[in-house]
């Protein structure tokens, strides 16, 4: 059964069935990493309009590697150079790219729901890559890659995802994908950035104050980056956070003894993980980086052959032979 | 716009001695299949290349290894796949450097397919050689491919289909010629 | 010569609710009886629909003088009398602020020459509401206007606050506030539950409401003056208003159609949905409703901010605050409160006539009501005629309603100001 995919806003209205066949389809483009030639032209003629109107290094490349690697060619529309002026609306950046008309849109941007504005205004397949604390699916889709090949499968597995929730798309996109598998969700920071309502988020979360009852049983821990700006409003200081929060090899034991450690980067070791955590067998902070390449190689190349215009039922149909 | 079953072209039982034959010419003209590799082409060309190998294995003790490739993400024009394509994984177990290589289909038409596969496999080494094996080979090239071993050649007209169905995949094995009715 | 035959007479003042014709001559309601018949007049006939004295919009924001991209005096007028409304209150906040004589004195200017509605217009608390010196208030009152306010914020601090009510009691002025404690309310644009968490929006709590309040009900209480508490949005800000009735302090109240209408779950990616105070929870609606029904609330008032669709048309986060209202403040009140059986129509006209006329202190000086000598403005709807609601057929210069497309059941059917005929269907 075939799914059809126009865009890539977000998680949660995706299905568990759409979530596995993306997940199956970067598998080829997991193995594809390991050729000696990385290069392929399924997109070839095709543009990629990468608009990140946020500074991200990490995501920007690997999206722009994921086109490069299939062949297509990009345009690199970034909030500090001159193709975007700093603090313009999003209204005009619409404008720029219904004039340039590309085949796919990465957008990331401070303002939650901005995928979704630009989808409905532009008539172009649009990829989230992170809308201001709301969704970053490709982060989910690859994490959820991750766990499943290092911690078997994501039905029912524990997982522990600290930090400052809150304010986190990473969480959000994780907690919509983990659960639709039945995921058991233990959210652990300090209390400000754990408000109640993220309980209704999905069903059976649990929210911990204390990391060492968070990590009980866990098998994926997931640590959140902390966004030092903040945390000066309201007044947490780094060393209460690395008190009661790092990730440290001590309270790494308390999970299950094959537990894995994920997080999306950049990190800052030393804060919210401690750097023999970082470093140790089970971390699979690099894996996360290879499969994130093949997770947005898969989601491109979905997105943009699947709103290839339908020539006529030639000679290439799935029924007929070649 | 339906599909009809015009003719059947092959039986089961056709099948299976046709691939004895190709089997046969296989190992004769691959001067004793030294660095012979089957690739089976996604989706039916893979029991085929399985069924030749096996044959192969029976009647001259030769082990010939046998990879998968899925050529979606090779093809030359994304509009003419399914309306949402599914990549699945090629697994080539074996460098393809300095490699005999054979290709297996199950129909041979346009020779856009094998032009992907061959750039598939280029993508992963280089081969010493390439060659074509296909059950049907329906004409009406669109591309300079031509195949080394041959099924059976049928004369087709562009409305016509060729439908391959084997035990494998469809839990049934003939070959019929189909039309496309309005 | 006007007269309006086979109406539903409703007037709350009076408890009246009677089949009776109404003869206008002059600007002034002639005769009020059964029957009437008039040869020169135009006749206005009323069949099947509610007449009710001139309904009054205590909140609203015309933009003008500064914003004229959004509204003018003339467009909110067309707007405001197709909405029913007779007598319109726009807030200060214009550019520049009505916070002097002189502002005030050109906006009635204004009105006077191209509205089609009464306007009596608020002034602003403290100068250009800032929240550090009182505005010319005296001043301001004798060139017309009928409350103070510095709208779109609350008072800055209490003793402000208090310093203004201190002021405006023997002048018999409301002090009208935004209630809102900005340090929790800061940066946000949605109300703060669920819904916020699920879009990722920024949340203002209720307690920021209700908080601020509190904190003008007890000013309130220290100064024996008037206050009126506008757009009131949550259950913490109603049993503050409650228990200060039952104290007997002149705290009034009101409510807008849209907190009464939709919630914080109604929220999606789309600005018509933002606005300030922001769509509340559904126990806050409820509490609501029932705030409406009981008496506790005084007046409907539709907060009609209009913003021009470009202005509108950018991400949730930087979209300014404000929903148009005029159009649909009546059809939503009879949807919503009267055709649900929560209040009765003579409730509903109260909320729009007498209520907000004592919120201004109106009914001692004018009679507001629908009596022989009285002025006329009247108000004349159907409570099931279907119609859909089209922002594109408004006359207002905005187009940010979160109710485009809505159908209705019943709905404004003839406005009447001062005798003339302002609109009608």
């Amino acid at each position: 059964m075939p799914h059809r995919f126009r865009h890539l806003l977000g998680i949660e209205p995706l299905t568990r069935e759409q979530i596995t066949f993306l997940l199956d389809q970067a598998k080829p483009f997991q193995e594809f990493q390991r050729y000696p030639l990385k290069k392929l032209a399924t997109l070839r003629g095709k543009t990629v309009a990468l608009t990140f109107f946020e500074n991200s290094t990490r995501t920007r490349i690997s999206f722009s590697t994921a086109a490069s690697r299939l062949g297509a060619d990009q345009m690199n529309l970034q909030a500090e150079s001159s193709s975007l002026k700093k603090g313009e609306s999003l209204s005009d950046t619409v404008r720029t790219l219904e004039a340039m008309k590309p085949d796919a849109i990465v957008i990331r941007h401070s303002a939650s729901g901005a995928a979704e504005f630009i989808s409905t205004r532009v008539d172009v397949p649009v990829i989230n890559a992170g809308d201001g604390t709301h969704e970053h699916p490709t982060q989910a889709l690859l994490d959820a890659l991750t766990i499943r090949e290092r911690a078997g499968a994501l039905d029912n597995c524990r997982i522990t995802i600290i930090g400052d929730i809150l304010h986190s798309r990473v969480a959000r996109s994780n907690i919509h994908l983990l659960s639709k598998f039945g995921a058991h969700i233990t959210l652990c920071g300090p209390a400000m950035w754990l408000p109640p309502e993220l309980e209704s988020l999905a069903p059976g979360i649990r929210r911990v104050s204390r990391l060492e009852e968070a990590l009980e049983g866990a098998d994926v821990i997931m640590a959140l980056r902390i966004q030092q700006e903040r945390l000066h409003e309201p007044s947490l200081s780094s060393d209460e956070y690395i008190l009661r929060y790092q990730l440290t090899p001590a309270r790494l034991r308390l999970a299950r003894p094959n537990a894995i450690v994920l997080h999306p980067g950049p990190m800052i070791r030393g804060l919210e993980i401690d750097p023999a955590v970082a470093d140790s067998l089970q971390s699979c902070i690099l894996e996360q980086v290879t499969n994130g390449l093949a997770v947005r190689m898969a989601i491109l190349f979905e997105l943009i052959s699947g709103s290839a215009e339908p020539q006529e039922q030639a000679k290439e149909s799935p029924h007929a032979a070649h | 716009m339906r599909i009809i079953e015009k003719r059947q072209l092959m039986s089961a039982d056709e099948i299976r001695r046709t691939l004895e034959r190709l089997a046969h010419e296989i190992v004769e003209k691959s001067g004793g299949a030294k660095d012979l590799a089957l690739i089976g082409v996604r989706r039916r060309g893979i029991p085929l290349a399985e069924r030749l190998a096996k044959s192969i294995r029976a009647s001259s003790k030769a082990e010939i290894p046998v990879g998968t490739l899925d050529i979606t993400l090779y093809r030359d024009d994304l509009s003419t796949v399914a309306p949402q394509p599914v990549v699945q994984s090629s697994e080539i177990p074996f460098p393809v450097d300095d490699r005999d290589l054979l290709l297996v289909d199950d129909v041979l038409y346009t020779g856009r397919t094998v032009r992907a596969a061959m750039n598939g496999l280029f993508d992963l080494g280089r081969p010493r050689r390439i060659r074509l094996c296909v059950l049907i080979d329906r004409g009406h090239r669109e591309l300079p491919v031509e195949a080394s071993f041959i099924g059976r050649a049928v004369e087709t007209t562009d409305a016509e289909i060729i439908e391959v169905r084997l035990d494998e995949i469809d839990h049934e094995e003939r070959v019929m010629v189909m039309d496309r009715v309005e | 010569m006007l007269l309006i035959k086979n109406g539903r007479v409703l007037d709350p003042a009076s408890k009246t609710d009677a089949r009776l014709d109404v003869l206008i001559d002059k600007g002034r309601i002639a005769k009020l009886a059964a029957g009437i018949s008039a040869a020169d007049a135009i006749v206005l006939d009323a069949a099947n629909c509610i007449v009710a004295p001139g309904f009054i919009d205590l909140h609203c924001h015309l933009r003008e003088p500064g914003g004229e991209i959004s509204e003018t005096i003339e467009s909110g007028a067309q707007s405001a009398a197709r909405g029913g409304f007779t007598a319109i209150c726009p807030m200060p906040n214009t550019q520049p602020v009505n916070d002097n004589a002189s502002v005030t004195r050109s906006i009635m200017e204004r009105a006077a020459a191209v509205s089609s509605v009464r306007v009596w217009p608020i002034g602003a608390a403290s100068k250009e509401s800032k929240g550090e010196q009182l505005a010319d208030i005296a001043a301001m009152q004798q060139a017309g206007i009928v409350a103070v306010s510095d709208d779109g914020r609350p008072v800055a601090t209490a003793r402000l606050l208090r310093q203004v009510m201190d002021y405006c009691g023997p002048l018999g002025l409301p002090v009208i506030d935004h209630c809102e404690d900005s340090s929790l309310a800061t940066g946000g644009v949605m109300r703060e539950g669920p819904r916020s968490i699920r879009l990722g929006l920024k949340g203002m709590p209720a307690a920021a409401e209700s908080i601020c309040a509190g904190r003008d009900i007890e000013i309130a209480a220290l100064t024996r003056s008037r206050l009126h508490i506008a757009h009131l949005s949550t259950r913490g800000s109603l049993e503050h208003v409650r228990e200060a009735k039952r104290r007997g302090l002149a705290v009034t109240c009101e409510v807008t159609p849209h907190h009464f209408t939709l919630i914080d779950e109604d929220v999606q990616y789309d600005s018509r949905f933002k606005m300030n105070p922001p769509l509340a929870s559904r126990d806050d609606r409820d509490a609501l409703l029932e705030g409406l029904a009981d008496g506790t609330v005084d007046a409907v008032a539709t907060d009609h901010a209009p913003h021009h669709p470009a202005s509108k048309d950018v991400e949730f986060d930087r979209a300014p605050f404000g929903i148009t209202g005029f159009e649909t403040a009546i059809a939503l009140a009879l949807g919503e409160l009267v055709h649900t059986n929560r209040i009765s129509l003579m409730r509903m006209v109260e909320l729009f006539t007498a209520g907000p006329a004592r919120v201004l202190g109106l009914d001692e000086k004018n009679g507001r009501n629908l009596a022989e000598g009285s002025a006329a403005d009247v108000t004349i709807f159907s409570t099931d005629r279907a119609w859909t609601y089209r922002a594109a057929d408004s006359p207002s210069r905005s187009r940010n309603t979160p109710f485009d497309g809505r159908n209705f059941r019943g709905g404004p059917v003839a406005t009447i100001v001062a005798g003339k005929i302002a609109w009608r269907t």
